[in-house]
């Protein structure tokens, strides 16, 4: 069946349908590791994205389901040049076609990858939708091509959180000594496990859980998790956010939940040309001088100029463009990074920051 | 930290000649080393005994020493430029060890030198199997169960302990030389005795076999602050087993998902961190295919063959970085050269996928044990880039140069199923197309997998091809154009298409390639350097640079230059040499340049060499679809050896302007007949010569111009398949040989054999005007390979009329074949006589050599003669160049103890892999530095030392001399029945020993006494390794024992033995300043 990928500038690319047919829309991002594909699908942070492998070959190694970091594919669509019908390891269970159609995931194939990205460099990540009902560059189709591209025009994404938090609360490691409460904006299971195998005991509350909820639970730490989408998208969670982190406690937040914490305290956010997708983003960590390979996945960045200094430093910036990847803040007992520490997929060194963020829980424990 | 400023004077160490398991790649590290020290405005002193590379040119370094790499020189070279630093890590294993030999001598401390870049310690720990071993263990991180043993004893002991089948491997040798896998303890003590002996501290590793495991390994670099990046992952296609020079290679890791590959990686990091290296390193790593068990195979703390490749295959410059921490920099501090605006310290991504294909000699060695194994036999590769499995492997096979243009091996066919199954056993240079073969008959993926333990995914991909290529065949004349595009999709040639489909027309017009770029970040980031790879999708990234390009700067005179493709016996490095230095004259000369070159290892491709780099095939389709896209001016063939050569047809054939010496020169040159108008219209002579084509046309002819006779098939100049024929059975034999393999279509070629001197000329010409820069003279006469034969510049043994001589016909030739460029010429001298062997107009393997003796830029003339400018106006004069104050000479150098069951003996095929040059004011002295240099350890003889003499009839009277030299040496020798005969004869008292078949005590056992020095083996016939003369020679090659099997070499080495000179008496030569 053909499949057909249409770009809000109105470029189309041919191809043919991977999974599921029928129409999906999203915001079209390329993502460049060469491993992780499935993490990455599965990660909730990449719900309302149509995302293109700059990868031409993916799922070589098929797919299983101790690697899901959900419980589901959250991205809208996936683009890719080629897919393997044919996949090789011990683990796999399923080809990424059979992941795909289980998830309903709408994809497409024999897209020339590496020319979109070309275009979402030059051009900024942009809208787009993936179909099998048309052809949006027939003639014939005009109407429906228009149709689709309103469509397109008005596509966002701004109820993600909501759809990809929990609905409800959990434990996890019951007998965990110190006790984390995370606020779940659309974490990956491995940012739990980050926790639990350093002995937390792990709370994990909906998105919109109100700071009272949090300070009942008696939490010695708060992590406010990865997600899809900007703070800008969320007030309410950034207007509890303000109060959770006057709660006092010790805090960390990753990915939205940096932008959150910043949004909370006043500094804004800016949308980033095409964002930072892939597993080897540098970040310098400015108090070391030294630099990590990170794994990454986010559109939207603080803009640390605007970045009061009572309010708190920058302490990590991306080596390859300057934008900022980490804050510590002095108004709160808080410090928060852009990208993904907790990985899967892509490079494990900063899970250390998990260590640092315990060491100031029991800080603080200590102190009490 | 910024680069450390007290840091003002270096030395670096390269990696001498080319032999199997350390190529072309250290001239790439080298020569991008000693410019990045350039460019920080630090003077470079180096010091390499191979002159065929770029990195001992006078523009690379400040000062050059083409000097034995002995610890002795090294030593007098810091004596004499002081240096304030050592660069130990770039040079390759042989840069390395004697780095550390100096550092563990306490020299360096002594005389307030620094090692950059790696300490002893670091060293040690990752190369002495022991420490390694604690190292791992410390990390945690699993290693192979195995023990360090000092003596075959205990070898024994733990293979017992372990079980086997196990490895072994000697510590501190490159290339796994020495090592290997055995089954059972008879193997073990043949390959442990023989590890002990080779491993410079006497130590080899016993461990536990694991082979079948999936090989990966990971390019890491760390800096002084601790920064840590993986440049690339890479899995073998072949398991852990064979070696990975000799695996089939691909880039990035592919059947690993994000657990195993972040497991490994962080591994890998782990290990760099601990070993605190500064600078490249690569680890290797085994993993179980069916569980997260791993082990530590190897650390490599330095650039290695594997980092060249990870520079290519991801655009990431390792050696230039390596070389900018060394000097004190950070990862964060150094730029991403290919963006320009990012930091090197991130990790290079890829959208694509590489293939590294080895370019094994077999084809050279017939009787070669062709088998693989833990012991690196590939004397080059090739890389390739493709955006599927497919197309890189359809890239690569047909840039190995076997004439192949699938995976399908015609010889194959013939095996039934039962047979072909039986084969896959076999581990060896044609396994891939064997289990290629086996998918095409469809031979289950599981009986497949169950012997190569290849992984399903790589059979997957390779069914893919077969059942394309299947089906391209069975589409009886009536191909569809789907068809066909898919066929191209993954790497088919038209020619190849027409060819399975059997048709003459292709059913719509011919899809050409659009080209990507290499990026290193996936295009993430705009790239400003264009090195591109061909791919059959749509997008042209080329074409839209180039616009743009144009569009900016305007259009330069564009030229295309060819490189000359895989290492290999008889094409080296000298020919990228010559590339290289083509491309940096037409730059000079305002011209744009565009570099199509396949071969991972060498600096034409290095993407800022060339204006833009096409890393893909040298096939005459790759060159067309490169030229579609950039429009060139013209193209150069005559420097990338035969490789670009074979292009000059096809140039011609599309109307693309040959910059210098036209097609059919080339042509006129190589067909015999043309060439006798030639040499007629010339007016020059050459040996008395027939062509025939039966055994009675043989005898009758070789009565007529009389015995010996130089006899070769007419299909190939070059030496191939050339033998001398001293008697009627040789030339019956020889013609019984040849009718067998070759279709007699091709005559043979008979001709009188010149018992005189082999001399060979480089000239430059202009089309009127020549210059010769010097004759060279070969040691060994005619019928040993111009490239095996110790070669002296000046002539030492030419009477002045022959020079002379030899420099008119040569400027004939020029003139009438119309040379503008390089032409080579070969001479056989017999006293003022002169004739002609052969002609080359392109240039040859002595080009750098001479080029750098004599101080004329040869390749930058002929370049500036192939733009049209006249040798009047270059400053270098025309005819005989003034000869140099100082004699060069030029000794081979051999990878026999790679390459088991292969005849050491000289002849008149090529064997030889590399070189090295001996510098000095006589000719002595310069013959006892290349000597030295190429390994010959010239001893003097203790009480009971002897040597061995066993030499052919035609040799005897000339081998006396030696005999009696050897014998007032001091020296008891030995000789086989019918040599031992001829000496006692001739008064030279010689005793009997009896030969490799007869009882012991024989010739093994004197052999294996310890006693003998030098052995000299020359036989009337060699090849076969069931020969005893060839189980002899190989027998000396394992113990180590130098044995000479050319008579000319052996009055040299006793001419140095018996000289009084010593190598400290003799001056180094800074060559750099030579001429200046």
């Amino acid at each position: 069946m053909n499949a057909y990928l249409l770009l809000a500038n109105g470029m189309v690319f041919a191809g043919k349908s991977l999974g599921c047919p029928g129409t999906t829309l999203g915001e079209v991002i390329f993502s460049t590791g060469v491993v992780g594909f499935q993490e990455g699908l599965t990660d909730p942070a990449s719900y309302g994205a149509l995302v293109a492998q700059t990868y031409p070959m993916v799922g070589n190694y098929g797919m299983n389901d101790e690697d899901k970091e959900s419980d589901s594919i959250w991205a809208n669509g996936i683009i890719v040049r080629e897919a393997c019908h044919t996949p090789s390891n011990f683990r796999c269970q399923y080809t990424f076609e059979e992941f795909l159609k289980a998830n309903g995931t709408i994809g497409i194939y024999g897209v020339d990858t590496r020319h979109l990205t070309r275009i979402l460099r030059e051009n900024g990540s942009m809208n787009g939708a993936i179909t099998t009902e048309f052809d949006p560059a027939d003639p014939a189709c005009a109407d429906r091509r228009a149709a689709l591209l309103a469509q397109i025009e008005n596509f966002n994404a701004a109820d993600a959180v909501a759809k990809v938090t929990c609905k409800e609360a959990a434990v996890y490691n019951e007998e965990g000594t110190t006790h984390v409460v995370m606020l779940d904006y659309g974490t990956k299971r491995n940012t739990i496990r980050c926790l639990t195998k350093r002995g937390c005991k792990v709370t994990v509350l909906p998105a919109f859980a109100a700071a009272e909820e949090v300070a009942a639970l008696q939490p010695d730490g708060i992590l406010l998790s990865a997600g899809p989408g900007d703070a800008s998208n969320v007030p309410e969670i950034v207007e509890n956010a303000k109060a959770i982190l006057n709660l006092g406690k010790p805090t960390f937040g990753i990915g939205l939940g940096h932008l959150v914490v910043a949004a909370a305290a006043g500094v804004p956010t800016i949308k980033m040309k095409h964002g930072h997708h892939g597993a080897n983003q540098p970040v310098t960590d400015l108090s070391s001088g030294r630099t990590y390979i990170t794994a990454q996945g986010h559109g939207y960045a603080v803009d640390s100029e605007k970045l009061p200094a009572e309010v708190g430093t920058v302490a990590q910036v991306n080596a390859n463009d300057g934008s900022c990847e980490g804050i510590q803040y002095k108004c709160w007992n808080c410090f928060t990074v852009q990208f993904n520490p907790e990985a899967n997929g892509g490079p494990k060194e900063t899970e250390f920051l998990f260590d640092r963020f315990l060491d100031n829980v029991n800080t603080a424990k200590e102190a009490k | 930290m910024p680069r450390d400023m007290s840091i003002k004077k270096v030395l670096v160490i390269g990696s001498g000649p080319i032999i199997i398991g350390q190529a072309a790649e250290f001239d790439y590290s080298g020569t991008q080393a000693c410019r990045a020290l350039k460019a920080e405005g630090i003077e470079t002193v180096l010091l390499n005994s191979n002159p065929a590379t770029i990195m001992t040119d006078p523009e690379i370094a400040d000062h050059v020493y083409i000097e034995p790499m002995t610890l002795e020189v090294v030593k007098r070279i810091l004596d004499i430029e002081k240096p304030d630093s050592v660069l130990p890590n770039l040079g390759g294993q042989t840069g390395l060890n004697m780095s550390m030999e100096l550092a563990r001598s306490g020299y360096l401390e002594e005389h307030g030198i620094r090692l950059l870049a790696c300490k002893p310690e670091t060293i040690d720990r990752a190369e002495d199997r022991e420490l390694f071993k604690e190292t791992m263990d410390k990390l945690n991180q699993p290693s192979i169960p195995s023990e360090v043993v000092e003596n075959m004893e205990d070898a024994l002991r733990v293979a017992d302990e372990i079980g086997y089948p196990i490895i072994v491997r000697p510590a501190f040798t490159m290339g796994g030389t020495g090592g290997g896998i055995c089954e059972t303890r008879e193997k073990l003590i043949e390959i442990g005795t023989n590890g002990l002996r080779l491993s410079p501290i006497h130590q080899i590793l016993v461990e536990k076999c694991i082979s079948g495991w999936k090989e990966i390994e990971f390019e890491v670099m760390r800096d002084s602050k601790g920064n840590a990046i993986t440049i690339c992952s890479m899995e073998n296609v072949d398991p852990v087993g064979i070696h990975t020079g000799d695996s089939v290679v691909v880039a990035p890791s592919q059947t690993l998902t994000d657990k195993e590959f972040q497991m490994l990686r962080t591994a890998a990091l782990d290990i760099i961190n601990e070993l605190g290296i500064e600078g490249g390193c690569n680890c290797q790593f085994a993993l179980k295919p069916d569980s997260f068990d791993y082990a530590v195979i190897e650390v490599n703390p330095r650039v290695s063959r594997s980092s060249a490749l990870a520079s290519k295959a991801t655009g990431y410059p390792i050696a230039k970085v390596a070389t900018k921490i060394a000097i004190g920099y950070t990862l964060d501090e150094i730029r991403n050269d290919v963006t320009g605006t990012t930091s090197a310290c991130f990790e290079p991504t890829v959208d694509y996928i590489v293939v590294k294909y080895p370019k094994w000699p077999f084809d050279k060695f017939v009787y070669a044990d062709k088998s693989l194994g833990t012991q690196m036999m590939a004397t080059g590769e090739v890389m390739s880039i493709g955006n599927s499995f497919e197309l890189a492997i359809m890239k690569a096979v047909t840039s190995i140069e076997l004439g192949m243009e699938t995976l399908t091996l015609n010889t194959l066919a013939e095996l039934d199923n039962d047979a072909l199954v039986e084969r896959l056993h076999v581990q060896d240079a044609e396994r891939m197309f064997c289990v290629y073969e086996a998918l095409k008959r469809g031979i289950s993926h599981e009986v497949i997998y169950n012997i190569t333990k290849i992984d399903w995914w790589f059979l997957d991909k390779m069914q893919h091809l077969a059942d394309l290529e299947l089906g391209l065949a069975a589409c009886n004349g009536t191909l569809t154009e789907a068809q066909y595009k898919e066929a191209k999709q993954y790497g088919f040639m038209d020619k190849t298409i027409k060819r399975l489909a059997q048709i003459e027309e292709l059913p719509c017009e011919p899809l050409r390639a659009g080209y990507k770029m290499v990026d290193t970040c996936a295009a993430e980031f705009a790239a400003s350097t264009p090195y591109f790879y061909s791919t059959y999708d749509s997008d042209n990234e080329a074409a839209n640079f180039l616009e743009k390009k144009e569009a900016a700067e305007g259009k330069k005179k564009k030229i295309l230059v060819f490189g000359s493709g895989p290492i290999r016996i008889g094409q080296g490095i000298e020919f990228d040499y010559c590339s290289v230095h083509c491309v940096w004259t037409l730059k000079k000369h305002g011209c744009e340049t565009v570099i199509i070159n396949n071969n991972p290892e060498t600096v034409s491709t290095d993407f800022d060499t060339g204006d833009r780099l096409y890393f893909d095939p040298l096939t005459p389709e790759s060159v067309d679809n490169v030229i579609a896209t950039e429009k060139p001016d013209a193209c150069v063939v005559q420097f990338g050896g035969q490789t670009a050569i074979k292009l000059a047809k096809h140039m011609d054939e599309i109307g693309m302007p040959i910059l210098g010496t036209p097609a059919d020169s080339i042509d006129e040159a190589e067909d015999r007949e043309r060439f006798d108008e030639l040499l007629e219209r010339c007016n020059i002579p050459r040996a008395p010569g027939r062509t025939v084509y039966t055994l009675e046309q043989a005898l009758a002819a070789a009565e007529e111009v009389g015995l010996p006779v130089l006899m070769r098939p007419s299909y190939v100049l070059g030496g191939q398949n050339m033998i001398v024929a001293y008697t009627k059975e040789d030339v019956i034999e020889y013609m019984g040989v040849i009718t067998a393999h070759v279709d007699m279509d091709h005559p043979v070629l008979l001709d009188k054999y010149i018992t005189g001197r082999e001399c060979e000329v480089d000239a430059i010409c202009d089309g009127t005007d020549f210059l010769v820069p010097g004759v060279m003279e070969q040691v060994e006469r005619t019928g040993v390979h111009s490239g095996d034969s110790i070669c002296v510049y000046p002539t030492q043994h030419i009477s002045r009329k022959a020079i002379e001589t030899m420099v008119d016909y040569t400027g004939r030739f020029a003139r009438e074949l119309k040379v503008v460029g390089l032409v080579n010429v070969q001479y056989a001298v017999a006293g003022d006589d002169v004739y002609v062997i052969e002609v080359n107009p392109r240039s040859s393997r002595t080009v750098p050599y001479i080029s750098k003796v004599t101080g004329v830029p040869m390749v930058d003339l002929a370049v500036r003669c192939c733009l049209g400018e006249k040798l009047a106006d270059m400053g270098y004069g025309t005819g005989l160049y003034p000869t140099a104050p100082y004699v060069a000479v030029k000794v081979p150098v051999f990878s026999f103890e790679k390459l088991h069951g292969v005849d050491t003996q000289f002849g008149p095929e090529m064997k030889s892999t590399g070189e090295v040059l001996g510098i000095a004011s006589s000719y002595h002295d310069a013959l006892l530095k290349g000597m030295v240099a190429a390994g010959y350890t010239l001893k003097t003889p203790g009480k009971a030392s002897c040597c061995i003499f066993t030499v052919k009839d035609t040799d005897k009277p000339e081998f006396l001399d030696i005999a009696w030299q050897m014998r007032d040496m001091g020296y008891k020798l030995y000789g086989t029945a019918g040599t031992c005969a001829w000496l006692n004869k001739h008064m030279i008292p010689c005793n009997l020993v009896r030969p490799i078949s007869g009882e012991g005590p024989n010739i093994v056992d004197l052999l294996q006494s310890g006693l003998v020095d030098y052995v000299f083996s020359t036989s009337a016939r060699g090849r076969d390794p069931r020969r005893d003369s060839v189980k002899l020679r190989r027998k000396a090659v394992e113990l180590s024992i130098p044995c000479i099997t050319a008579v000319d070499t052996a009055k040299s080495l006793v001419d140095c033995l018996r000289s009084d000179h010593e190598m400290k008496k003799v001056d180094l030569v800074d060559i750099a300043t030579l001429h200046r």
